[in-house]
């Protein structure tokens, strides 16, 4: 097997909201939507299937007026019936697109109706509030909310501290803390607190909060094309021109030498040349795309976001949290000469006994698993000495002796004696390998060190190798000194870092490689990343980050892990591989469609021409209707494709394009050959034909 | 077909390409101002036209003056041609050219297609050939240089505000470039027995007593012109067919080589210009591969022989020699039909009415894919980048990033005008073609019933729109209406191309150029390549398919059955 990794978009690993791909409701209401989305002046919007609607209306009218006359108007009827079709598949699979979203928005805009809110009159006093409706709500106002309250719309706390249930907008249900000041100040409308009080600053305008702004985007209400969409849109237009100069003017140049076809048949011929696949499921691979996005928890304020992503190049990840675990671990216990490891353990172990920091509590862990040294419980007689940050060091005192632990120039500085030169060294090698080294002292001799390690996540180095099979480099930000930055950038396979991190230095660094031609994305929470997550092409803010993060971002991840960074790059991608593979496929479909149509159409002046029937089609009538029928169902066929997306890989872009041209273009050449084939076998059983 | 054969043909190419490779380097260093031998003369033309050759221009200045040039050099051109009978040299006392014919004729030499609705050595007086035809020989060459020069520009840097400056990439493609070549190969032609003089017509007795007009006149450095600019418009009337245009086949190897030489190059001064050699090598690639299965393509048609032919006991090893003089050999023939018409040249040294329905519909399909295999000097260039750019975008789209060309992102601005550069040529060579095979005094002017009447109206405005200049054959083209609508079809294919495509190099030039990394569309190896060669076939080749049913291929069959009209 392949070490690669498949990072397939959507993975489980995270909260993931909604199910199955497609539901019975859906497609019902699908279906009816469908027939809504006929109207020509919002399928102008869609140049395409457009051309294609009038062609239908056109033939309708003919095959009317065939019939009226009496004439055999079947055949008409016949490719009417299946431009329509066409029509109606295309608007369906925009439609199933938004019925997937919509399904979303339901629930969220039930937690948004009417909350009253309690709006204060004073600053300084919150006992004196007056009832408010939530959509009354101005930028600015303070409002109270008490256990049980919902919170009325966005803002940031400005008073108190409260436990508040957001599994309204993350999905997750336990509680989290919010409180003012610092980085876990804001607050989304439509969430609950569950207890305590805040005092709330409303941060957003009614019907523009986070809440509203997260409904219209899953429905796809407010959608915009995104850049190239657009550009796509232009191509498809662009094709269809040609192709409606191609078949306008076979008229004149068939009556060269013979009548012209008839009106059906350049009809047909028009509508199975231009781009009708891609340019039914454009849209639903849009909506697709961002409904992707939003049920692997994370919110972009456009498409245009999710398009930035799949361009990125530049990574920048926070070390504490996305790259290692957050908290240094115990990794090794380093004794002076004439002491054992175990003496060095014990007295760690004790020094720490009374610690409750997780660096505390994983060397306890370590002396439990390594050395089997029972924790024991806190003795009564014994005297906590807790961490100050003017001695920087840590103990306990024991009737058996007093156990201290810090950093070794704070030890030996309390001691009053220089640290031995075993132990110097330990410290230095320890410090060179990227890990925190603490000296361990019982009865103010030093016994050896304790090696804090920081862990790098399992999984991270492959991830980030599949990164740079894609083409992007992972750029590591810490706040550790060079020294301990480059030893885990090492450990971690990151392609650079940025140590002793501050926020001008991201900035910097993001100008930087953007002014390098480079894409840059980036995730952050805290109210001093906000430049830096302006800056940035992406910027991913975390939920749980403060409101001028979310507002500096272009997307927000509600389950608040920047690791997922990775996963939207993925979507992005995955978006416009799944655009440009569906283009390629319907372009090159084309070849197969002239094979069946042009002699049908041509052998009645030249019946020589029949021997570019390669397919055998059984009739000039077969052949025309069997590539509509098939230029049709090729849409609905390509539904799930489009709203699952094709999948993506990371390789490198060389390997990635010759393995979607070979699928998507040269089984775009071979599909329809065979495809047509069938249906006129089918058509010629069921004597349709 | 005969290994011989095909050993002229590979001797011919490599020869081409062996001497592409130093002209590339060298057309790119004089673009980029570093020849400075004829730095006197230079300064001296700037100094008498008030040209700063320093001053950068947008892509709007540029434009502009390359419109203001040809506008200026079109209206010269008519007024002389009108007025030829009042003017010197012309010792044969031709008459001014008519209205429509010198409208068709100015059009004709100002955008490089050289069709020609006349005879040269029965309408054409030596100041017309020499102070008309033969300078717009250089200057509309000099033209698509400068403009594929300036496109190039776009892809160099990041933030571009300029493309250079037109005037200054005129005077030195014509002085540097087109100048030397021509006076060397003119020389050669000499040397090779094409005339070069200013005295009249021979009167020659001939064996049977009767009187012969020769026409003679200077030829020899206006056919060196009409290949390396790839005009093709021949001294006389039929071309290089011509014992004095093609005299052996020596001749017809250094026409080939001269009208491919400068377009071949300039893909691989593309390369220097951005910087990436490589790049232009891709695009060589491309376009050698299509000219060399056009020219695998016409020579196995031609050597098939024509069934009819065949039929009624004609050596079955002798091929289709209808139409081909027998000093040049089928190889040459069909490597000269491909490349004239793959290279927008558009001399003959073969009559393409003549050949085999699918040996004629080649050089149609070469023209119709948009005349940049490798396509006119300069023109060649800027067309195959258009298609290179929707190669990219929609191929680009599947590696996950939004599509880019060697850095400059693809947005809708560009394919916007990469499309309407692209609806030129299917709007004027099918619109046209199918009102004047309805109207009936445009009918009037096919020789032909059947498929290969279609042909011969189809071609024309291929030809015309693809700024080719060749003709098939059997047409009368000297009437009013073909006159004016194959004038508009040029014109379309010339000015309603640049125009955009110039908008789409000052669009880009503006634009950051992102570095590339492994996820970045790469764009010079094998799959770049095909892929590019497929694009051309998709989106230049498809919409004429029908046209070609109707034309070359119904002939085909229709001819294998052993049917005519």
């Amino acid at each position: 097997m392949d070490a690669i990794p498949t990072l397939h978009a959507g993975e489980a690993r995270h909260t993931m909201r909604g199910g199955a791909l497609l539901t019975g409701p859906i497609v019902r209401r699908a279906a009816l939507d469908a027939f809504a989305k006929l109207d020509p002046r919002r399928l102008v919007r869609n140049p395409v299937i457009f051309v294609t609607e009038i062609v239908a209306i056109l033939v309708t009218v003919l095959a009317c007026r065939a019939v009226g006359v009496g004439q055999p108007g079947t055949f008409q009827a016949g490719i009417a019936l299946w431009l329509w079709l066409t029509v109606l598949f295309a608007t369906f699979a925009e439609a199933v697109a938004e019925g997937r979203g919509r399904a979303q928005a339901e629930s969220l805009r039930r937690t948004r109706t009417d909350t009253r809110a309690k709006l204060l009159l004073r600053a300084d006093d919150r006992t004196l509030w007056q009832p408010r409706s939530a959509t009354e709500l101005r930028v600015g106002e303070l409002v109270l909310v008490e256990a049980g309250d919902l919170i009325p719309s966005d803002g940031d706390v400005v008073e108190g501290i409260a436990s508040v249930n957001e599994a309204a907008v993350t999905g997750e249900s336990a509680p989290v803390i919010r409180e003012s000041g610092g980085d876990r100040s804001a607050v989304t409308g439509g969430t609950l607190v569950v207890s305590d009080w805040i005092v709330v600053r409303i941060t957003a305008a009614p019907g523009s909060t986070f809440l509203d702004r997260m409904i219209s985007l899953v429905e796809g209400a407010s959608r915009q094309k995104t850049p190239n969409e657009i550009a796509l849109d232009i191509l498809l237009a662009g094709m269809t021109i040609i192709f409606l100069i191609a078949v306008a003017t076979l008229v004149g140049l068939a009556s060269w030498n013979g009548q012209p076809p008839s009106a059906a048949v350049l009809a047909a011929l028009l509508v199975t040349l231009i781009p009708t696949t891609i340019g039914g499921l454009l849209s639903a691979i849009g909506i697709a795309g961002m409904d992707r996005l939003v049920r692997f928890n994370v919110l972009a304020t456009s498409g245009r976001a999710v398009e930035a992503a799949g361009d990125v190049d530049v990574l920048l990840l926070d070390k504490t949290g996305t790259i290692t675990l957050g908290n240094r671990q115990a990794a090794g216990f380093i004794p002076v000469p004439g002491v054992t490891e175990r003496e060095v353990a014990e007295a760690a172990m004790l020094s720490s006994l009374a610690d409750e920091t997780p660096e505390g509590r994983s060397i306890l862990a370590f002396a439990r698993e390594r050395y089997g040294i029972v924790t024991p419980e806190l003795p009564a007689e014994a005297r906590v000495v807790p961490f100050t940050a003017q001695t920087r060091i840590s103990g306990l005192d024991l009737p058996a002796g007093a156990y201290r632990k810090g950093a070794v120039d704070s030890l030996s500085r309390m001691l009053g004696e220089e640290p031995p030169p075993a132990l110097r060294e330990a410290v230095e090698r320890i410090a060179r390998a990227g890990a925190t080294p603490l000296a361990v002292a019982k009865d103010g001799r030093m016994l050896g060190a304790i090696e804090l390690k920081d862990i790098v996540k399992t999984g991270m180095r492959a991830r980030f190798d599949a990164l740079r099979k894609m083409g992007i480099r992972t750029v590591m930000v810490t706040g550790d000194n060079r020294l301990t930055a480059a030893a885990i950038a090492a450990e971690a396979g990151v392609d650079d870092f940025i140590a002793e991190a501050t926020p001008e230095d991201k900035l910097a660094y993001i100008r930087k490689a953007q002014a390098e031609g480079r894409l840059v994305a980036m995730a952050g929470d805290g109210t001093n990343d906000a430049p830096a997550l302006a800056q940035a092409d992406v910027g991913l803010a975390m939920q749980t980050g403060t409101q001028a993060a979310r507002e500096a971002g272009n997307m927000v991840d509600l389950d608040s892990d920047p690791t997922k960074l990775i996963e939207v790059v993925e979507i992005g991608k995955q978006l416009l591989i799944t655009r440009g593979a569906l283009t390629t496929f319907s372009i090159a479909n084309d070849v197969a469609k002239y094979f069946a149509i042009l002699p049908a159409i041509f052998v009645a002046s030249y019946p020589e021409l029949g021997a570019l029937n390669v397919m055998a089609l059984a009739s000039p009538q077969s052949a025309i209707l069997s590539a509509v029928i098939f230029n049709a169902l090729i849409i609905v066929a390509l539904v799930p494709l489009a709203l699952r997306g094709v999948r993506y890989m990371p390789v490198g872009a060389a390997a990635l394009l010759r393995r979607n041209l070979l699928i998507y273009g040269l089984g775009g050449i071979v599909a329809p050959f065979v495809g047509i084939k069938i249906i006129d076998v089918i058509l010629q059983l069921l004597g349709l034909a | 077909m005969t290994l011989l054969g095909w050993a002229q043909i590979a001797l011919v190419l490599a020869s081409v390409i062996a001497c592409a490779i130093p002209l590339a380097r060298y057309i790119a260093a004089v673009a980029a101002g570093r020849v400075t031998f004829l730095a006197p003369v230079e300064r001296a033309i700037y100094g008498l036209a008030g040209i700063d050759p320093a001053r950068g221009m947008g892509w709007k200045g540029y434009t502009l003056a390359m419109l203001a040039a040809n506008a200026v050099g079109f209206l010269i051109l008519y007024g002389q041609l009108r007025l030829q009978g009042l003017l010197p040299l012309n010792p044969q006392g031709f008459d001014g050219i008519a209205p429509w014919l010198a409208f068709n004729t100015a059009v004709s030499f100002t955008t490089n297609t050289n069709w020609q609705a006349y005879s040269g050595e029965s309408a054409m007086s030596y100041l017309s050939q020499m102070w008309g035809l033969v300078v717009h020989n250089f200057t509309s060459a000099a033209t698509g240089i400068a403009l594929a020069l300036a496109v190039s520009r776009a892809f160099a840097a990041g933030a571009l505000k300029e493309l250079g400056n037109f005037w200054a990439d005129f005077v030195r493609m014509n002085l540097y470039v087109l100048l030397p070549l021509a006076i060397v190969v003119g020389l050669a032609f000499v040397a090779m027995g094409m005339p070069q003089t200013l005295s009249a017509y021979i009167e020659a007795t001939t064996l049977e007593g009767a009187v012969q007009t020769i026409p003679l006149g200077p030829a020899a450095f206006q056919i060196a012109i009409k290949h390396l600019g790839t005009n093709g418009g021949g001294f006389f009337g039929v071309n290089a067919v011509h014992p004095f245009e093609g005299p052996s086949a020596l001749a017809t190897a250094l026409q080939i080589w001269s009208q491919a030489v400068i377009p071949f190059a300039l893909a691989l001064t593309f390369g220097h210009i951005v910087g990436d050699v490589r790049q232009g090598r891709a695009l060589l690639a491309v376009m050698v591969g299509f000219v060399v299965v056009a020219t695998g393509l016409i020579y196995a048609a031609e050597a098939g022989g024509n069934a009819l032919h065949l039929a009624a006991g004609v050596d079955p090893t002798q091929g289709n020699m209808e139409g081909k003089d027998v000093r040049f050999g089928m190889a040459l023939v069909a490597l000269f039909t491909a490349t004239t018409t793959g290279a927008s040249c558009g001399a003959v040294n073969a009559m393409f009415d003549s050949f085999t329905p699918l040996g004629g519909m080649i050089p149609l399909f070469l023209i119709q894919l948009g005349e940049v295999l490798p396509g006119g000097v300069g023109s060649g260039l800027y067309g195959i980048l258009v298609f290179a750019l929707l190669a990219v975008f929609v191929a680009g789209l599947m590696v996950g990033r939004t599509p880019e060309y060697l850095g400059k992102k693809v947005q809708a601005k560009e394919v916007k005008l990469a499309m309407l550069a692209v609806l030129v040529l299917p709007a004027a060579i099918l619109g046209f073609t199918a009102i004047s095979v309805v109207l009936p005094f445009a009918v009037s002017s096919i020789q032909d019933a059947g498929p290969h009447g279609l042909s011969e109206m189809l071609y024309a405005y291929t030809s015309a729109a693809g700024n080719n200049g060749s003709a098939f054959g059997g047409l009368t083209a000297d009437t009013p209406w073909l006159n004016t609508t194959l004038g508009i079809a040029m014109l379309l294919g010339r000015f309603a191309y640049i125009v955009p495509v110039m908008a789409i190099a000052g669009s880009l030039a503006a634009k950051p150029k992102l570095a590339v990394s492994t996820g970045t569309f790469p764009t010079h190896g094998p799959l770049f390549i095909g892929l590019l060669a497929g694009v051309i076939l998709i989106l230049g080749g498809l919409q004429f398919m029908p046209a070609l049913a109707l034309g070359p291929v119904a002939e085909h069959f229709v001819l294998a059955a052993g049917k005519t009209f």
